[in-house]
């Protein structure tokens, strides 16, 4: 462990082929924000004056950094997690204040001639920083609630000054890295409720022009769901599969008691009908839980109460909580509204990019609707249209499937660490990857809502590509010397 | 090194979770992209402005070749509202002579979807139309001061005769269901309205070219699709020439003035429609420009109606013009010779029926019937007819045989003009009467004011004229029609066609001789004119109205027929006090060219007289 090792070595075990996927995404992305910025009139690629221009400076510079960040010694980066991180603390704080107001954001350094971006920076320094909270000796999350309350504050206070900044989409981005928590022992249910939650928003918010037994489909859609999940708690988590056969069949059978009525003309109203059943059903669950004296019983009655109350609070959390620019956007996403002049301008423009490309696409400068601009912050947030438009469904494919083996492969890195610090590292770079691909991609074929963050490697810009540079290649010198530290 | 391999599984979720992700992306993208069509669509019509390159429009001629109907420029002022910066207002309303409150006013109502279904901010927008010459020049100067605006240069219709408003039709803006009928509009187009330029509308308008010019999100135009590849030409509009003798027209309108009612002249040999007015009708400039959707509300609220074409859309009962077909279907039926008299005791009576007549010989055979327009002769035919158990079995037979014979001759359809909105008239047949009065429950005796052109009879002067062409054909029409020939290419066959009647051609001999007596010795004397040998019938058609409508047809000359003709004047009395002469006169008009001196008191007195007065403001 305390040998040095060589320069020789490192490039012997660095891990050549996220290096090489490394390079054929930032060739894309350069060859996509040539032709998303290509100008009929004067077409010059490698010109400074151009975005393509620009961008090819942006990756010269990277490679550079890569080498540069290869050649520094492993435990650097380790032993100035914090120091980086108090730092990039620092500058995100510093930015607030004397950043440019840019479109309401305040999220620009402007030195020279250049912009820079910190919030993209804190993603490296906050990784740094959590892996080595983990790593610190005999640390496990789940010792004690003074652990959970350190990792949340690493991750939440460049989330506080991010918002600050009024990033709303750069800091979203942090709440990716519950992933990291959930690999290293948070329960698993803190991930089904945020899973839950989401799905059940969604589906009330979005179906709640029908009715269903006198309330919206939406909300007995989730009342549904709720019981599935109370019989699949009951069933897996509780290991209780004679109460949950039990609590099924009261379900089915009130379910289909109902549907009689309904067909005899009783009908019975709904809110009364869904809190009555699942009302007897959690009473059977409290009733069981004083025979057994099962923990895990109490959390799923608690599970379907806060589930309910939940339901309850979506209506007033999205009307009262919610801005309206906000609630439009994921109105636009969720298909409820049809703004095409406003908000869903984007979503729907980049649709048709993306659309109009085919099976094979128009060819490499033939799109027409990326070359008009018709799509705005087509270079950067939106750069998966132009991939979309000449490169096609084969294309956009391959593109997605890339980032995918990416992800994949820094999973399987991560799981390879010798180290707590290189796992959580590791695990923090997929899960920033893993949240960008998805709503990047997810927003530009209109899945997601309009969350304005870069697409990896892709998107214009020197900070956004800078920092994942940063991000992938020191994962890649940690990832490098793990046989040194191995025994 | 600890490794918990309970949580190491988590790998397995977290990857999973990406992959997931991953494949439903595909699955929408292949939704997108291959399975969608529709998406294609949107943006060829998103980046590449086709924008339209307009042909110049059909010129109209008349059956001499004096031009009627020609082009000129006109200017629209669109505007881009995405480009619109600040500008001076009071400048550009003073420039294009409207107030700034109308302005904002267009603004607003550009804007309202309702309005406007076309409204989007990216794409030209219509602020004004038809801009003078000189507010074109005034704006055209300081137009680099309102960025966002521009002048489209559009093509109006000019006229070079004020009259014929009703056949030439004129020019107006596509609607939506118009561009949803046929693709070949855009939003701003123009199209016939009415008239031969409705009807003859894919000849004259010719074919759009286009330019393919690619655009960008603000509507920017960023150049030519390649070079122009896709453009395409456009192919001017054909020239038409109309049957019509414009002067004639113009004639027969100045006599029509301070009336209600129409004139149609045809050549009988051709079908060629020669004049075709209805009156009240309008000035056709009134219906080009800025002020068209006004005067076209204000006329559309006329009681008078001066947008009804009378000539083809108006039906009335044609009172005694409507002999001559009864007495042809009476010899055809050989219910009479042309020598069986029939009696007349001013009036035909038959128990408490009662049909009036005017004093004349009694009893009378065809010729001298339809010399004096004897009611009573006509009623004996039809009963003779009718009633005829003997030939025909029952009442209804009869009825049909005489409603075939009505129908051969052009009545209670449509002629097919090439003019839109021709009405059919009304012949009644067997299943109305059986309605009306149940079957078996009527007879020749009621129905017997049909005989003389009343009743239920309907028929546009359209079909009154093309009977007076029938019977100087002796015996078959070709279909009006009002236009001649169509640049490089030959007018609808179903205008060349000849339609034989049901009734044979010497029958029309007997009808003829008996319409030459009405003029030279019967109601028609004020058409006898010294070189001219002109036939006629009068009409006098009693109505619910008010005073008797005035009728007249007739044809010249006796032997080689040239004009046949109808007129129709509302409430104006005897058909011998207006119809005759007008008829004569437009007949003479187009035969000698001009009106001779010892005629002229009688253009006067039609030029002064006003019946427009008894007309009143009824439907028809």
């Amino acid at each position: 462990m305390q040998q040095k090792e060589s320069t020789a070595s490192v490039f012997k075990y660095v891990d050549w082929f996220t290096v090489i996927l490394y390079l054929i995404l930032v060739t894309l992305g350069m060859v996509s924000i040539y032709a998303a910025s290509y100008d009929f009139d004067h077409a010059n690629m490698l010109s400074f004056a151009e975005f393509s221009g620009k961008q090819f400076r942006w990756i010269g510079l990277s490679l550079a950094l890569g080498l540069v960040i290869l050649l520094i010694d492993v435990r650097v980066y380790e032993n100035y997690a914090y120091v980086v991180y108090a730092g990039l603390l620092l500058l995100l704080l510093i930015t607030i204040f004397i950043a440019p107001d840019i479109k309401g954001s305040h999220s620009w350094l402007v030195l020279g001639p250049m912009s820079l971006q910190p919030a993209e920076f804190g993603k490296f320094a906050t990784a740094l920083c959590l892996a080595k909270l983990f790593s610190s000796y005999n640390f496990s999350l789940n010792a004690s609630n003074k652990n959970y309350a350190r990792a949340l504050m690493i991750i939440f206070l460049p989330v506080i000054l991010i918002l600050g900044q009024n990033e709303t989409g750069s800091a979203l981005v942090y709440m990716s890295l519950f992933f990291v928590l959930y690999r290293e022992g948070m329960s698993g249910l803190i991930l089904l409720a945020a899973l839950c939650a989401v799905v059940f928003f969604v589906v009330a918010v979005k179906f709640t022009d029908t009715l269903l037994l006198g309330i919206p489909t939406g909300q007995a859609a989730v009342f549904i769901m709720i019981m599935v999940l109370i019989v699949a708690m009951l069933a897996i988590y509780c290991k209780e599969p004679e109460a949950a056969r039990n609590v099924a069949l009261w379900f089915i059978g009130s379910g289909v008691v109902s549907a009689l009525l309904t067909l005899v003309n009783l009908e019975v109203p709904g809110l009364v009908f869904f809190l009555g059943v699942i009302g007897v059903a959690l009473v059977y669950c409290v009733l069981l839980m004083f025979k057994t004296r099962a923990r895990n019983l109490m959390i799923t009655v608690s599970a379907a109460v806060v589930s309910i109350a939940f339901l309850f609070s979506v209506n007033y959390t999205f009307t009262s909580v919610l801005k309206e620019h906000q609630q439009m956007r994921i109105k636009v996403a969720l298909g409820i509204e049809d703004d095409l002049q406003g908000v869903g301008y984007n979503v729907n423009q980049s649709k048709i990019a993306v659309g109009s490309g085919g099976m094979w696409g128009k060819g490499f400068l033939n799109g027409t609707q990326t070359k008009l601009k018709y799509v705005p912050e087509q270079h950067t947030d939106f750069i998966f249209c132009t991939i979309g438009e000449e490169e096609g469904f084969v294309g956009s494919s391959v593109v997605l499937m890339l980032f995918v083996i990416l992800i994949l492969r820094v999973l399987s890195i991560a799981e390879r660490q010798p180290t707590v610090f290189g796992r959580v590292y590791a695990y923090c770079v997929a899960s920033y990857f893993i949240f960008h691909i998805a709503i990047n991609i997810g927003m530009v074929i209109g899945l997601c809502p309009v969350i304005g963050i870069p697409l990896p490697f892709f998107s214009y810009g020197g900070s956004s590509l800078w920092g994942f540079t940063f991000l992938l290649f020191i994962l890649l010198r940690i990832d490098a010397s793990r046989r040194e530290r191995s025994f | 090194m600890r490794k918990d391999y309970n949580l190491a599984k988590r790998q397995y979720v977290i990857g999973g979770f990406i992959v997931i992700i991953a494949i439903i992306y595909v699955i929408r993208l292949f939704n997108l992209q291959v399975m969608e069509a529709k998406y294609k669509d949107f943006a060829d019509s998103n980046a590449f402005l086709r924008k339209a390159v307009y042909p110049s429009r059909g010129i109209i001629y008349d059956r001499d070749g004096r031009l009627v109907v020609y082009n000129q420029p006109a200017y629209d002022v669109m505007v881009i509202p995405r480009d619109i910066k600040d500008f001076d207002t009071l400048d550009f309303c003073q420039a294009v002579n409207i107030t700034p409150e109308d302005l904002v006013k267009r603004m607003t109502d550009m804007r309202d979807k309702r309005r406007n279904p076309g409204w989007s901010p990216y794409s030209p927008q219509k602020l004004l139309s038809h801009l003078s010459a000189e507010e074109y020049g005034r704006l055209q100067e300081k137009l680099y001061r309102f960025p966002g605006f521009y002048i489209q240069k559009r093509i109006l219709r000019e006229y070079n005769y004020k009259c014929a408003s009703n056949v030439l039709g004129n020019i107006r803006e596509v609607s939506p269901a118009d561009m949803e009928k046929d693709p070949y509009y855009m939003r701003g187009d123009y199209m016939g309205d009415i008239g031969v330029e409705h009807t003859y509308e894919r000849f004259l308008r010719g074919v759009k070219g286009t330019e393919v010019l690619m655009r960008d999100a603000l509507g920017r135009i960023q150049g030519r699709y390649e070079e122009g590849a896709l453009d395409r030409e456009a192919v001017a509009g054909k020239n038409i020439k109309l049957s019509l003798n414009i002067e004639l027209q113009q004639y027969a309108e100045s006599l029509m003035v301070n009336k209600k009612g129409a004139v149609v002249a045809i050549e009988p040999s051709t079908g060629e429609v020669l004049c075709l007015v209805t009156a009240p009708s309008y000035d056709p400039t009134l219906l080009v420009g800025r002020e068209r959707g006004n005067n076209y509300n204000k006329m559309m609220r006329d009681l008078d109606k001066p947008l009804l074409n009378r000539a083809i859309q108006a039906t009335y009962p044609p009172g005694s013009t409507f002999k001559p077909t009864q007495g042809l279907i009476f010899l055809q039926e050989g219910i009479i010779t042309p020598a069986t008299p029939y009696p007349c005791y001013h009036g035909f009576i038959l128990g408490r029926l009662k049909v009036g007549c005017h004093g004349h010989g009694s009893p009378l055979p065809l010729k001298p019937a339809l010399q004096t327009s004897c009611n009573a002769y006509f009623c004996w035919g039809l009963k003779n007819m009718i009633d005829k158990k003997g030939k025909y079995g029952t009442v209804a037979k009869a009825f049909d045989i005489w409603k075939n014979h009505m129908v051969s001759q052009g009545y209670g359809y449509k002629l097919g003009i090439d003019l839109p909105g021709e009405y059919r008239g009304f012949i009644p047949n067997v299943d109305f009467y059986n309605k009306r009065y149940g079957d078996g429950h009527w007879s020749a005796t009621t129905v017997i004011s049909i005989a003389i052109g009343q009743g239920e009879i309907l028929a546009t002067p359209l079909q009154i004229a093309n009977l007076s062409a029938t019977i100087a054909n002796r015996g078959h029409y070709i279909t009006p029609h009002v236009v001649k020939e169509i640049q490089d290419t030959v007018v609808p066959g179903e205008y060349l066609e000849r339609h034989d009647t049901s009734i044979d051609r010497r029958w029309y001999e007997e009808v003829a001789e008996g319409m030459r007596m009405a003029v030279t010795g019967g109601t028609c004397r004020v058409a006898n004119l010294a070189d001219i040998e002109v036939c006629g019938k009068t009409g006098t058609a009693q109505n619910p109205h008010g005073r008797d409508h005035s009728a007249f047809m007739g044809f010249a000359p006796y032997h080689d027929p040239k004009i046949a003709i109808a007129v129709y004047v509302e409430n104006a009395g005897f058909g011998a006090t207006f119809g005759v002469p007008i008829g004569s006169l437009v007949m003479e008009k187009y035969l000698r060219g001009y009106i001779p001196p010892e005629r002229k008191y009688l253009e006067e007195r039609m030029l002064q007289s006003n019946t427009i007065q008894y007309a009143g403001t009824k439907k028809h």
